[in-house]
């Protein structure tokens, strides 16, 4: 029989050496470098990859999250679980002290979330830390904007991304010299694919949390897709929740994150599901379906 | 499972983006929801065809004036490879983006409308790809279906681009020409119905096909250290490992090494990868080594076996640079140098001669070289750099020019 493997090939190795090569770079020109975290299976991808890069050395820098109060509560516990198992430091600011401080109002409507919000979170944490490098998980498979996005993406100092001011990047020589106040964004996986992604945890037998595995969720249907029912989800009368098989293909927040129904419960399925799969993985995400230009509008304001 | 790294070029209207759409409608990485969004964002601008280039166009400002901008990375696989496209813009004061784009390339695909055949842009690609020495260069005769798929059209502009293609081609790069159609799909990844006449591979076959010797692992050993991992737990009290990338050749354990500059002589005790011990690392891995015995080596030296040819340690030395910045290279300027991870001060001492790539002829006593133009340089290091000639060595070879009062990066250099 035709296994996975045969379809579609292994993980191509080369990518891991490149990302490691990355994360030393960073460890190696900025002072105080973090590693953004959120729990989805693209951060959990880059700890694994600082674990190694510095090996037997603990990774030298935190891993931040910027907590929306929105996560799914797996999330977290897998959060706590991961930085207790690498003993990695952990920082976690909440867009809920930004709500509190006046600094971010709460949207409203059905379509509600604090995706945008955590923007402002991060940039005040930035400031609070002296952050001079994030190391993020955004790969340029995920979208049009994420594809001319550089490995060392300068930010001014309010977070800006100016696509025509973008450095070019050579051969494998990186440059992160930067001015005072300014910052660089870093994405060490921009070249993998989110099947490099899957088969890089098959292959590594990652643990991943256990929402992207199917189990059985309250969901609600809008828009063609299925919603997580939870009490930050504005629902309209007619909006009833029943039980359905899911799971997550993307991990974001429970107000911006849809679920696809599924019974894959091991990871061959679901490689097996995406390779078919008729929607793309931000197809997933509200947040982008706002406009055709959202996520380039966000990169500009300061978000990843 | 390898990857393979591909730039296209092409003049605005050369139809790249489209070729690019129809390599991933064809080869089915694209999503239901993308095309869907692609039915809808063709019917907008009122075209009855889907228009495969809006996949790539990814930057507002481009989808305004319909043309790419900047390097776009665009990734799928076959069951054989990975590949990963870098699209990048055709247009004349857009060079140092193609520079940018191809400088990781194995193959470059160069687009010429059969309508229009040979332009300059055409001969600066060529000129470009053999300057960083890509070992396969694909020439895609494209809208072909405008010419009535003629067999004679296509042989022309091969025949026009003979000359140019013998005066910048080096020994050991492939080049091949195909005749195809984007738009309708002929010779992308499947045989042109329409072109019986041609019995080349399609571009997919050509590029399924295409197995570049790994001349990098074959090339003398260098190991560039990044970062000294020196855990000072209870387990690890005395371990001091290096890490960093092979740039080119092989280490095996029980090697003995040099260390670049200072001279100092060791061997090899382990080469790890995380929790796995190797006997041997090759060009392109990311390793940690540890050596038998303690000396002192810090970022930035570099690792050589001291059985093998040296590189020379480089402190006045010529080299071809392309020029990446809106303020021009003026000689007698200080730059920052970084070749690898190595950053020393340099500077500028004359330009030699600019070359016109569209040409290849050569202007002496110029005075300074101004955005995408490309010339020869005599440069001065306030530290010497452990560089090979990039001929011969492409890994090793080239560095890039760091403005030091605005970080940008301001040129690409090759050492000659």
């Amino acid at each position: 029989m035709q296994t996975i493997q045969d379809k579609i090939g292994h993980f191509p190795r080369q990518l891991e050496d490149e990302s490691i090569y990355i994360l030393r770079e960073v460890a190696a020109q900025f002072e105080r470098p973090a590693l953004l975290f959120s729990g989805g299976k693209d951060s959990i991808t880059l700890v694994r990859l600082a674990q190694k890069a510095f090996f037997p050395g603990k990774i030298p820098f935190p891993l931040v999250h910027i907590d929306t109060g929105h996560n799914f509560p797996e999330t977290i516990e897998f959060r706590d679980w991961l930085a207790k198992e690498t003993g990695a430091e952990l920082i976690v600011r909440y867009v809920q002290d930004s709500i509190n401080q006046g600094k971010a109002t709460e949207e409203s409507g059905k379509y509600a979330s604090r995706n945008v919000l955590q923007t402002v979170t991060l940039l005040d944490t930035i400031e609070e830390f002296k952050f001079d490098a994030c190391i993020g998980g955004a790969r340029r498979d995920e979208e049009k904007a994420r594809a001319k996005e550089r490995i060392f993406s300068v930010r001014d100092d309010f977070g800006q991304w100016d696509a025509k001011r973008q450095r070019p990047e050579l051969f494998d020589m990186l440059n992160g010299r930067i001015a005072v106040g300014e910052n660089v964004r870093v994405f060490p996986i921009s070249n993998w694919t989110e099947l490099d992604v899957w088969n890089y945890i098959k292959e590594e037998k990652m643990d991943i949390p256990s929402i992207y595995y199917s189990h059985q969720r309250q969901v609600i249907e809008r828009d063609g897709m299925l919603w997580a029912d939870s009490d930050y989800l504005n629902k309209e009368a007619d909006e009833i929740p029943f039980e359905a098989t899911v799971r997550f293909r993307t991990v974001g927040d429970m107000t911006c994150t849809a679920a696809v129904a599924s019974d894959a419960i091991d990871i061959d399925v679901i490689i097996e599901e995406i390779l078919s799969a008729e929607i793309s993985e931000r197809g997933a995400r509200i947040d982008d379906k706002r406009s055709e230009a959202a996520m380039e509008k966000r990169k500009q304001q300061g978000y990843f | 499972m390898d990857i393979l790294r591909i730039a296209t070029a092409g003049s605005v209207d050369d139809g790249k983006s489209t070729l690019i759409g129809r390599l991933l409608y064809e080869t089915n990485s694209i999503t239901k929801d993308k095309i869907e969004a692609l039915e809808t964002a063709s019917k907008r601008k009122g075209l009855d065809f889907l228009d495969l280039s809006l996949l790539t166009d990814g930057l507002i400002a481009e989808r305004e004036q319909g043309i790419t901008i900047d390097v776009a990375h665009i990734y799928f696989s076959t069951p054989t490879r990975k590949y990963i496209i870098a699209d990048t813009p055709g247009h004349v004061e857009y060079t140092r983006n193609m520079v940018t784009g191809a400088s990781n390339v194995k193959v470059s695909l160069i687009l010429v409308d059969a309508r229009q055949g040979v332009v300059e842009q055409t001969a600066r690609h060529l000129s470009i790809a053999a300057m960083l020495r890509i070992p396969k260069v694909i020439i895609c005769i494209n809208k072909m279906d405008l010419v009535q798929y003629q067999e004679s059209t296509f042989n022309a502009i091969k025949d026009s681009l003979a000359e140019l293609v013998a005066q910048t081609t080096f020994e050991g790069q492939e080049i091949s020409f195909l005749p195809i159609s984007s738009l309708y799909g002929q010779n992308i990844t499947q045989k042109a119905s329409e072109m019986p006449w041609f019995s080349g591979n399609t571009l997919l076959g050509e590029l399924e096909a295409f197995e570049y010797a790994s001349t990098l692992a074959h090339a003398p050993a260098r190991f560039p250290v990044q970062f000294v991992v020196r855990p000072m737990t209870e387990a690890y009290h005395d371990y001091r490992g290096y890490a960093g990338k092979i740039s080119s050749g092989t280490f095996q354990v029980g090697d003995s090494i040099r260390v670049l500059p200072t001279g100092q002589e060791s061997t090899i005790a382990t080469i790890e990868k995380f929790e796995s011990k190797l006997s041997q690392a090759i060009a392109g891995d990311s390793v940690t080594i540890t050596l038998t015995t303690d000396i002192d080596i810090s970022r930035g030296n570099t690792l050589v076996l001291a059985s093998e040819d040296q590189p020379p340690q480089l402190k006045d030395f010529s080299a071809q640079i392309c020029w990446l910045d809106h303020t021009a290279l003026s000689p007698g300027k200080t730059y920052l140098l970084q070749h690898g991870i190595n950053i020393t001060k340099a500077k500028i001492s004359q330009i030699t001669e600019r070359l016109d790539v569209a040409t290849q002829s050569a202007t002496e006593g110029v005075s300074n070289l101004q955005l995408n133009e490309i010339g020869t340089i005599a440069l001065r290091t306030a530290q010497p750099i452990s560089a090979d000639k990039y001929a011969a060595n492409p890994s090793n070879g080239a560095f890039i020019l760091i403005d030091e009062f605005t970080n940008s990066t301001v040129g690409v250099g090759f050492v000659k």
